[in-house]
């Protein structure tokens, strides 16, 4: 039997195991979540984007979470306000690492907490009142806002609340502001997912479709190019960004990490949407091809392997000029990598990792971990449909452990059978597998680095990785005495 | 490029190399349509001022930054106190991810926590099938002795039962009948995370005391000579339950701490994840009925509980965070009387060392003008001890205080010299201390983690004290609380005060005279 093989048939058999933990129902249910990738098949053979089992710990979040922490909190010169109870403002407040440039609280707002802090009074008699107050205090308060979005909390939907009407009003009553109400209710869908595809909705509503095309003034050129998908996590949109603009191309707008409502706005007049984060964003990058003719492509920017196909996919999209400044780019900071591998590639050789993030890393991230020497052997998402699954099969070997929406339990015992060097997780999960002495990044934060994006960021994620699994720490878990 | 392998630069530097400063330039000129520069320094100033406090006081509706969050989150905290038990919370799941995120940033651990991820069939239906099959996953998957449910305001707004879904549940088999569900209904759009921690606390001790929801008989109180101790909600309840521990057998007296996390909050790392370890016991729980009374650390934080505890027949001694010797006397003293025990000589000579510190130090924090914010028991007992240093404590401010907090406060400052020109804000956050820093300056601010953008707006020096710390490592395993607590947090003021004092006297030939060596 070939090694392959042989991981296929220990996966299966490592998920069997783990499946008896659960009542017989619920380990039917998850059943249809776990799998081994199996080379040439169209998918990686797991259900998706279905309800999370009540009681398992589940690592998801909300609908609120996807929207107003994910698609609409990074919009800098806009106040985001968490609509309903304290809670879910407080815990997501500046969390999410979405770096800006800006004077806080004066004309940018990314890092505060806008909240409605919903009463009883509130809950029985309705806050619509209370929320045309809210929006007449921050008006007076922070004039230099350049618009508002209302991020529904779970209650709002279900007392009826209407936020539209309150938007529509308040956009009226001061000069056609852009209001927005976003029906992000945490109760919504099954994940963080249902969340990005109401907020980019909320952006074709009441950007595109509200702002009069000439607003702004605009001079297009040929190289105009918007970057979507990209939360600038760590500055990862800046370091993308760079590698862009010495292409030769003109980047008009970021959504949303550091972006503006203007940037968002004027981006109906790019010639091409470049995609990082396919899952929160796909919508719009779909909208806006059906309706303005924009086409849009989907990259990578993690790893020099995967960086520099991507930029020639997105360079394909222009003339030679633009070709040639990226075959520039890519000679430019060969050196850069090629010292990065050779610094970093002996230190991390054949190390295994497993993955459970969100978005695009189960996959994206995969590239840079190979170009490092390194083996991705068990992967999955919080949060993917069927479509990242499918572009799974791309990035993943034969035999890697697949587990959607894993459980705690699950991701616990998974980790203890294949002893992987490395696990990549969230800050949830961290704290679990350091105390089993496994290495582990977080790869939603960056771990309080970053950039990891581009070349610049490649360097970064490489040093992060050997400071993770190299660190002396790990050879002092047992005390010399213990048996 | 600036990039290189040999040294790799990261966000910190990276950004502020020439190509990147171009970058954003371009970036802010061409596409963001920002708010002219002159503009927006005006309205730097504005925010300034005495006109711009008052509109800021007038607010009604809208809260900016709350040094608060919600119920649910202090119902897990009074969860995981307790021995192998499993936080489960009704609701959302989002919640969950969230409660558990905010104390793993805290605390640098995981934190196991379980939902019943209700959707929107469950808002329509209700939840109760979200709890039988949870209830039933969670029991199967990580064996708790104890599932402790709460809720999230999804499940207060539909009105879901908890009672009759649990015993539903247990009908159905999803647990055993006589297995122990204690809950509690935890709205979010009730007080903050204290009200939360007290609601669970007290249906812990209320499933165990009176007849587990009328499944048994209710206990019946034998008194003994035992005493609880309820820490509240308590960012440094790691090293605070060790300290009051080691206290208490100081004291030789039988004693309850009726929720523990300090030991799940605080596991080794030596290659085994320990999802439970330590807290009270499920027996100790219910044994604690039969204390002759309860100190009750923070009794904001424990109102409900400590009534319910009161009118089970036991003395209560309600406390509010005493932090400095007057606050540890009255802490220690409420254990002698109890107990009718003498409080020992080896505490009479902590107390010695502790007034010898500031004995030491006390001409450097004398006179000095603190802002302080936070949960209101702690900022009773940091007000308390300021006032005993000599400083004055300038604006002390609560989200979660209301107005017999604010008298409480005030009643502090009326009795002390140092309190003349203090005052109390009860249910405002931190906007309008950015207003109140503004307006009148004080030397120090005392907060948790987002006190930093005070600190960088205001220019007024940040000392970390409360919850949560995000930002600093394991500020939580240090006590602050008994007379070595009170060192803890004196010398962390003083870290702060000659830090400041050295980085505004080292000016080379012109501040540097000052530039002490000693101090």
């Amino acid at each position: 039997m070939s090694a392959t093989a042989e991981a296929r048939v220990n996966g299966a058999e490592l998920i069997e195991e783990v499946l008896k933990a659960y009542p017989e129902k619920s380990a039917k249910r998850r059943a249809k979540h776990l799998g081994v990738h199996e080379e040439g098949k169209s998918d990686c053979d797991v259900k998706s984007n279905i309800k999370s089992l009540p009681g398992v710990m589940t690592i998801r979040g909300c609908a609120y979470a996807g929207s107003k922490g994910v698609v609409w909190g990074p919009i800098k010169d806009m106040i985001h306000i968490s609509h309903g109870p304290v809670g879910c403002g407080q815990y997501s407040w500046a969390s999410r690492r979405n770096y800006y440039i800006g004077t806080t609280g004066i004309d940018t707002f990314g890092t505060m907490q806008f909240t409605s802090d919903f009463q009883e009074k509130d809950i029985v008699f309705g806050g619509d009142k209370k929320l045309e107050k809210i929006i007449d205090e921050i008006q007076d308060l922070f004039p230099l806002n350049k618009g508002i979005s209302i991020q529904s909390e779970c209650p709002i939907g279900l007392i009826g609340d209407d936020i539209e009407a309150v938007a529509k009003k308040k956009s009226k009553e001061f000069e056609g502001k852009t209001i927005v109400p976003v029906r992000c209710e945490g109760f919504r869908g099954v994940s963080q997912s249902l969340g990005h595809h109401i907020a980019n909705d909320a952006i074709r509503d009441f950007v595109f479709d509200k702002t009069d095309p000439e607003k702004n003034a605009f001079t297009a050129t040929p190289y105009d190019v918007a970057i979507i998908g990209d939360y600038n996590i760590g500055g990862d949109a800046w370091s993308s960004r760079i590698l862009l603009e010495e292409m030769g191309l003109r980047v008009i707008a970021q959504w949303s990490g550091d972006g503006s409502i203007a940037e968002l706005e004027n981006t109906p007049k790019a010639k091409l949407n470049i995609l990082h984060c396919y899952r929160s964003m796909n919508y719009i990058s779909r909208h806006m091809e059906e309706k303005y003719g924009i086409p849009w492509v989907e990259y990578n920017f993690f790893g020099p392997s995967k960086i520099e196909e991507s930029l020639r996919k997105i360079a394909s999209f222009f003339d030679d000029s633009i070709k040639e400044k990226t075959e520039a780019v890519i000679a430019k900071y060969k050196k850069l990598t090629d010292d990065v591998i050779a610094k970093y590639k002996p230190r991390l050789q054949g190390k295994k990792v497993m993955l459970f993030v969100g978005g695009l890393r189960p996959r994206h991230v995969i590239g840079a971990y190979e170009d490092l020497g390194m083996e991705v052997v068990g992967t999955g998402y919080e949060f993917g449909h069927n479509d990242d699954y499918q572009r799974t099969t791309h990035y993943v070997k034969d035999g890697t452990l697949i587990y959607d929406d894993v459980t705690g339990y699950e991701f616990e015992k998974f980790v203890e059978a294949v002893q992987p060097d490395l696990v990549g997780s969230g800050i949830k999960e961290k704290y679990v597998f350091q105390k089993m002495g496994v290495p582990f990044r977080q790869m939603h934060s960056w771990d309080y680095s970053g950039p990891y994006h581009g070349y610049d960021g490649f360097a970064i994620f490489a040093r992060d990785m050997d400071m993770a699994i190299n660190s002396p720490v790990w050879k002092l878990t047992k005390a010399p005495w213990a048996k | 490029m600036s990039q290189s392998a040999e040294k790799v630069l990261d966000h910190f530097e990276l950004f502020r190399e020439p190509e990147y400063k171009e970058m954003f330039a371009n970036k802010k000129e061409n596409f963001e349509y920002a708010v002219p520069l002159e503009e927006m320094k005006s309205q730097v100033e504005y925010a300034k001022t005495w006109e711009y406090r008052e509109k800021n006081f007038n607010r009604e509706a809208l809260t900016v930054n709350p040094a608060k969050a919600c119920q649910p989150l202090g119902a897990v905290f009074a969860a995981v106190g307790f021995e192998s038990t499993l936080p489960f919370v009704h609701g959302s799941q989002g919640c969950v991810a969230y409660y558990r995120s905010h104390f793993s940033r805290h605390f640098k651990e995981p934190t196991s926590c379980v939902s019943s991820s209700m959707t929107e069939d469950a808002a329509v239906f209700g939840g109760l099938n979200n709890m039988v099959d949870g209830l039933a996953n969670s029991y199967s998957l990580y064996k708790p002795k104890m599932i402790a449910v709460s809720t999230t305001c999804m499940a207060e707004v539909i009105g879901d039962d908890l009672n009759a879904f649990i015993k539903t549940s247990k009908e159905k088999g999803s647990i055993p009948a006589e297995y122990d569900v204690p809950f509690a209904h935890t709205p979010a759009f009730v007080g903050s995370h204290i009200t939360g921690y007290d609601n669970a606390l007290r249906g812990v001790l209320t499933h165990f005391w009176d007849g587990k929801a009328g499944t048994t008989e209710p206990m019946v109180r034998k008194p003994n000579d035992s005493i609880n101790f309820i820490g509240g909600f308590d960012g440094y309840v790691v090293g605070n339950n060790r300290e009051v521990k080691r206290i208490l057998n100081e004291f030789g007296v039988d004693y309850t701490m009726l929720c523990d996390p300090s030991d799940v909050w605080d596991t080794p790392t030596d290659g085994e994840f320990r999802m439970y370890d330590g807290g009270t016991t499920l027996e100790d729980a219910a044994n604690a009925l039969h204390a002759k009374g309860t100190i009750v650390m923070q009794s904001i934080c424990a109102e409900k509980t400590a009534a319910f505890i009161e009118e089970h027949g036991q003395e209560v001694a309600r406390l509010h965070h005493p932090v400095g010797v007057a606050g540890t006397d009255e802490f220690l003293m409420a254990v002698s009387k109890l107990t009718g025990k003498p409080i020992p000589e080896s505490l009479t000579k902590e107390r010695g060392r502790l007034v010898d510190a500031i004995a030491d130090s006390s001409a450097h924090i004398h006179g000095k003008k603190f802002a302080l914010y936070g949960d209101p028991d702690l900022m009773l007992g940091l007000t308390a001890f300021l006032l005993e240093l000599g400083a004055e404590p300038v604006h002390v401010l609560s989200t979660n205080g209301d107005a017999d907090w604010a008298a409480k406060v005030q009643a502090l400052f009326d009795a002390s010299p140092f309190g003349k020109n203090c005052h109390v804000y009860a249910k405002k956050d931190l906007w309008h201390m950015r207003s109140l820093l503004f307006t009148e300056p004080v030397d120090f601010l005392i907060g948790n983690t987002y006190g930093k953008y005070l600190d960088r707006d205001t220019g007024t020096p940040l000392i970390r004290i409360g919850f949560p710390i995000f930002d600093r490592h394991h500020k939580h395993r240090y006590p602050v609380w008994g007379y070595q607590g009170a060192m803890n947090v004196l010398v962390t003021i003083l870290d702060k005060i000659f830090d400041v004092m050295d980085a505004d006297t080292n000016g080379i030939a012109t501040t540097d005279y000052s530039f002490d060596i000693i101090r």
